[in-house]
């Protein structure tokens, strides 16, 4: 079970240089667009091809440039969502999920066709058009017509960025637990941290065409390693530092000097810190405090943002029950950074 | 009155048929021609596919007369090419119904071509890439789905080259002349009738030309508005 890849192609503007094995079953790539994560998802279902490289699906190679080895998307066995959900537009709902299905036995075909289609939800739709259908119908057929042809692997090419936001939470519900029982590797490319967080159980932050960081996905979100890394998690105050011993370091876009009890890793170069980690602390200054300098705050439903000034602005996140504090004694007069939510990142 | 009634029934009806014939054969050779040669463009790559699309929509923008001169060039009976084939297969295309078809073909050509690949550029790449993930083989994706959903354009293409095919004159007269009742179509009668200042038998050809061409358009279009649910309405 699992993937290797090891992937090498010049795109605009960079090159894709990626190498990793991984045996999960849902497997996330995080990156900003443009990142290359599409273009990973394309070379492993043959659709895109490395320059050179690598790619291994369950002990099955599906491309290697040494052995001149490259096998037809049409024989790779791996089932890809389309952002746009690339429909057959002109077959109704029956027709595209069966599309695929080599006709070898039509009655037994037409019987998994319709199994389906009553799993899915999407009966009294057959006839239907794919223009006649709302967009998480066609997300169900299109995900129906990927499972009804059993692939290996299913990749999930942004699956809900073209969904309305109300609609996004309930589509993620339904397309995971449609997801629950199938037994291969998905594979899901997001720039959506949230998305990725709740779906996978290994996660690939990728940046400009390299792999900046593989592992479980909690403990990534827990310490990502990188300053890229740590800004795709959702990150939002990231500083460099000077190092002063190994227990004391020097914030220089916040002016604040920390002092830690663990020794501050070698090799880093900037440390992160979360929005919604500060402590409020009012009245007398403790260790490890920043100034509470408002520059400005906007409330939002759940919290409210506030931007404390530094060399680089500072950004807090007071979720809703701190807000009777906030109203009863004022503003904070420092935020406490706590030693344990520090991220030391590399560059 | 009289002379209109006379001239009708005296009226040599023999370059409608030949028009007619010539539009439908050279329509049919186009489409799949066009189409075929619209999806082997789409195959190439980048430089290739700008010099094959070039060589291949010359005849829409050369002067007739130009592409006359070539076919002329190959099929003339003093021509390698035009003696071997009559020689060997007994096939004359110079002064023939054959010359007609392969003239109006000629020039019809590229508007089939275009739009077919103009449809063709207007599908959705992911269409194709669902295909293949999906284990489609290239000419099942070809006909299920690229066929299909180019229908509006492929349509669009067939009425203007059957148009065109149908008016054809400036290739066909050089290549199958005008012969009465066996080459001579009904722009060549305009023509050749224009010649003498006779308006009314021009006239009534003119007018034969106008009813069919509107026809045709109408015919088709109304054929493509009930096979595509999805034919776009504005307001």
């Amino acid at each position: 079970m699992g993937i290797e890849l090891r992937l090498k192609k010049k795109l605009q503007g960079f090159c894709l240089d990626a190498e990793l094995s991984d045996s999960s079953r849902r497997i996330g790539i995080l990156g900003s667009s443009g990142a290359g994560k599409s273009m990973t998802l394309k070379m492993i279902a043959g659709i895109e091809r490395p320059d050179e490289g690598r790619i291994v699906l369950n002990d099955r190679v599906l491309f290697d440039s040494e052995m001149r080895t490259d096998i037809k998307p049409q024989k790779r066995n791996t089932g890809y969502l389309f952002q746009n959900y690339a429909l057959f537009p002109t077959m109704n709902v029956v027709d595209n999920i069966g599309a695929g299905l080599k006709g070898k036995n039509r009655e037994e075909n037409r019987e998994r066709v319709l199994n389906i289609i009553d799993k899915f939800k999407l009966k009294g739709l057959e006839k239907r058009l794919p223009s006649e259908l709302s967009g998480g119908q066609q997300q169900r057929v299109a995900l129906a017509r990927i499972l009804v042809y059993e692939p290996e692997a299913i990749l999930l090419d942004e699956p809900f960025s073209a969904l309305d936001s109300h609609l996004r939470d309930h589509m993620q519900e339904e397309l995971f637990s449609m997801l629950d029982d199938y037994p291969g590797t998905v594979i899901m490319v997001s720039h959506s941290r949230d998305e990725i967080y709740r779906f996978s159980e290994s996660l690939i932050i990728m940046d400009r065409g390299h792999i900046e960081n593989h592992g479980e996905t909690k403990h990534i979100f827990e310490a990502p390693g990188t300053r890229t890394a740590a800004i795709l998690t959702g990150c939002k105050n990231i500083s460099d530092i000077r190092i002063t011993d190994s227990h004391t370091l020097e914030a220089l876009d916040w002016g604040v000097t920390l002092r830690v009890k663990k020794p501050v890793p070698e090799e880093t170069v900037c440390i992160g810190y979360r929005a919604h980690q500060f402590e409020p602390l009012w009245g007398e200054k403790e260790e490890n405090c920043l100034r509470f300098d408002l520059l400005s705050s906007h409330e939002l439903l759940f919290e409210r943002k506030y931007y404390i000034k530094g060399k680089k602005t500072i950004s807090w996140f007071a979720e809703r029950s701190l807000w009777p504090l906030i109203e009863k004694k004022g503003n904070p007069s420092f935020l406490k950074i706590r030693e344990e939510d520090i991220l030391y990142l590399k560059e | 009155m009289d002379s209109f009634v006379g001239i009708m029934s005296s009226l040599d009806w023999s370059p409608l048929w030949i028009s007619l014939k010539t539009g439908i054969v050279a329509t049919i050779l186009c489409f799949f021609l066009g189409i075929f040669a619209a999806r082997a463009v789409m195959n190439m790559r980048s430089p290739l596919k700008a010099v094959v699309d070039g060589f291949l929509t010359m005849p829409l923008v050369l002067p007739p007369t130009v592409a006359g001169f070539f076919l002329l060039f190959l099929f003339s009976q003093r021509r390698p090419l035009g003696i071997f084939l009559w020689d060997t297969y007994g096939i004359k295309v110079v002064q023939s119904f054959l010359g007609c078809v392969i003239a109006a073909t000629v020039i019809a050509f590229p508007l089939m071509y275009r739009n077919a690949r103009a449809a063709f550029e207007l599908i959705d790449i992911n269409l194709i890439y669902a295909g293949r993930t999906l284990g489609m083989s290239e000419n099942k994706i070809f006909f299920k789905v690229v066929i299909p959903t180019a229908g509006p354009g492929l349509i669009s293409g067939t009425i203007l080259t059957f148009a065109r095919a149908l008016g054809e004159y400036g290739a066909t007269s050089m290549l199958a002349g005008n012969i009465p009742g066996k080459t001579a179509t009904i722009s060549q009668r305009i023509a050749l009738v224009m010649q003498d200042q006779d308006y009314v038998t021009g006239g009534i050809w003119v007018l034969i030309v106008i009813i069919i061409a509107f026809a045709a358009i109408v015919l088709m279009n109304l054929a493509a508005g009930k096979t595509q649910k999805n034919v776009k309405r504005w307001g």
